[in-house]
């Protein structure tokens, strides 16, 4: 029967070549959703099969879909991406900026884009980038890190602009992920890492100690966010790894998957999230000390005076960039609520991975979540069980919002962009 | 190769050792062998960032399967495990950033094992380590 099935599918596969559909206008949904799923109602198309190794990205008032790429690709390193004849496929590919990074928004009339050391801006005519300018530097010389090295950007709509300076370390050990190896008490890290750094958005090369230390204790946010309607900063945690492979007598491979909680943070101005010295153990619904600083798994000690999560997730799922949603193209329900982007694991082996999908998490107008969060966009590893992130088909990994109410979504695998649209 | 393996069961005392200092969640193997101890202490030390089946992580840790840095130079090798990485490593294109840490704290036995468990899996057939190489590197310092 299956032969027979599958003969026909191929016998059929030229006619409908020969046949030749007339050039789309409309968007015209795969019906396998372009390798997704989504909820009832919703329907994604390939913007793009592949731009190189996405991360962040951002749509323009005239629809232009720029992508930052964390790899050059023929030297450059943001792509712009349009659909002139709004098919929902790119039709023109152009690409600028000859620097590698992630973090990419646009707010005041200019696009933002950043590299791992640095931030820079080009301005926007009559809505369109100018990608000929010269980029302005707006904050420059940050010192070069090997881990945790994304700096993430957020704007907020009074000229601030937020950084994220991941702490170049999982745990603050003297030495980084040694077995044995003691907690540096204080952590002198959190001095130039492990926290959001708040700057001018108008001022040209600024350096680190330009800007002030917004938020502290924030082990890596990849993801970070201006929610334009509560009017705060919201970012998601990185939390740390190898409680197992570091502290064996404590910890099973079970509970070293699943520990600690990636944190939702709402980010106010001096807010102490605890990292190094604590974290989120999601089944007991409380910070708890760190092993590194004596802690077995429940002691609490210090750790009770430390800023709290709005939401926990299974640890590891490696939140990479999150969105509030303010179009009118998706049902009511999702209107200012939060996507969040799952790049997916590899500190949960040997037990199976987790992440690689698209949540969403309602929000109420107190600016925090109004129920438990839910899938939204899944199938990007490709299969149902993931033991190495190398064989995941894609990842998603940025998230933007066109001026039409569609929701773009990147892979870092190959690049891919998808358009998520509702309805018809 | 009998010489090789009385060599290796001259190791024994180190094995007995080091089994005192390091955690050990599924004591199975009684008898002497550098292919089951090399694999408790890849399980136990290495498996979180190369992963299960070798092959690490695309852009952050590095794959132990099919290349130069595993089946190659031994003392590079070796001292990789001893002191750790800091600079990022490119394999077939792809660049690996996560800095690797020192693992000085495992025995002469314990790396000799694991390198040797690691250069003859993840489809990988190299000659074995022994504790004495990893000895010599190690007074290197």
């Amino acid at each position: 029967m299956k032969k027979v099935t599958l003969l026909g599918a191929v016998l059929s596969l030229p006619l409908l070549a020969l046949a030749g559909d007339p050039p789309a206008r409309k968007p015209v949904p795969p019906a396998d959703n372009a390798g997704i799923t989504l909820p009832n109602g919703f329907a994604a198309t390939v913007l793009s099969d592949g731009v190189g190794k996405a991360r962040h990205a951002v749509v323009a008032p005239n629809g232009d879909v720029y992508v930052k790429l964390n790899q050059l690709a023929d030297g450059k390193g943001i792509v712009r991406l349009r659909d002139a004849n709004g098919d929902g496929k790119a039709d023109a590919t152009t690409a600028f900026g000859t620097f590698k990074g992630t973090g990419l928004a646009i707010a005041n009339g200019y696009l933002y884009a950043s590299s791992d050391t640095s931030v820079y801006r080009y301005p926007l005519k009559n809505g369109v980038v100018d990608e000929t300018a010269q980029p302005e530097t707006i904050v420059t010389g940050l010192t070069f890190q090997r881990a945790h090295a994304a700096k993430s950007i957020a704007l907020d709509d009074a000229g601030k602009l937020y950084v994220n300076f991941g702490a170049p370390s999982n745990a603050c050990q003297e030495r980084d992920r040694v077995k044995g190896s003691p907690a540096q008490n204080p952590c002198p890290l959190l001095e130039d890492y492990g926290g959001i750094w708040q700057f001018d958005a108008n001022r040209k090369n600024q350096r680190q100690s330009d800007g002030t230390r917004y938020a502290t204790g924030i082990r890596n946010a990849v993801a970070l966010e201006w929610n334009p309607v509560a009017k705060q900063l919201y970012a998601l945690q990185h939390g740390r790894d190898m409680l197992a492979t570091l502290f064996p007598e404590l910890f099973n491979n079970e509970q070293s998957a699943e520990l600690p909680a990636e944190e939702f943070l709402l980010v106010k101005k001096g807010a102490d999230f605890g990292w190094p010295y604590c974290y989120y153990d999601q089944q007991r619904k409380q910070k708890v000390l760190a092993p590194e600083y004596g802690g077995d798994g429940k002691k609490t000690d210090r750790c009770a005076s430390k800023e709290q999560p709005i939401m926990a997730f299974p640890g590891h799922w490696a939140p990479n960039d999150l969105l509030f949603y303010t179009g009118n193209q998706f049902p009511a329900r999702y209107r200012n609520g939060a996507f969040i982007c799952f790049h997916g694991s590899w500190n949960r082996a040997p037990l199976k991975q987790g992440g690689y999908f698209v949540a969403f998490v309602p929000f109420g107008k107190d600016g925090k979540p109004s129920g438990p969060y839910e899938p939204f966009a899944e199938g990007f590893a490709g299969g149902p069980e993931i033991m190495n992130p190398g064989d995941a088909v894609a990842r998603p990994v940025g998230l933007a919002q066109g001026p039409d109410g569609s929701l773009y979504i990147t892979d870092s695998v190959k690049g891919k962009v998808w358009k998520v649209r509702y309805g018809k | 190769m009998k010489f090789l393996f009385f060599s290796m069961l001259s190791g024994c005392g180190w094995f007995w050792l080091s089994l005192v200092a390091m955690p050990i969640r599924n004591p199975q193997s009684q008898i002497r062998n550098p292919i089951d101890s090399g694999k408790v202490v890849y399980d136990t030390y290495c498996l979180a960032c190369h992963q299960a089946d070798g092959r690490g992580v695309p852009g952050q840790n590095p794959p132990l399967a099919k290349t130069d840095w595993v089946l190659g130079d031994k003392t590079r090798l070796i001292g990789v495990v001893l002191n750790g990485l800091n600079d990022p490593v490119e394999i077939g294109g792809e660049t690996y950033d996560n800095p690797m840490p020192a693992h000085d704290f495992l025995t002469d036995q314990q790396v000799a094992d694991v390198l040797t468990y690691v250069r003859s899996h993840f489809g990988n057939q190299a000659p074995p380590v022994k504790p004495e190489e990893v000895k010599s590197v190690r007074g290197k310092k």
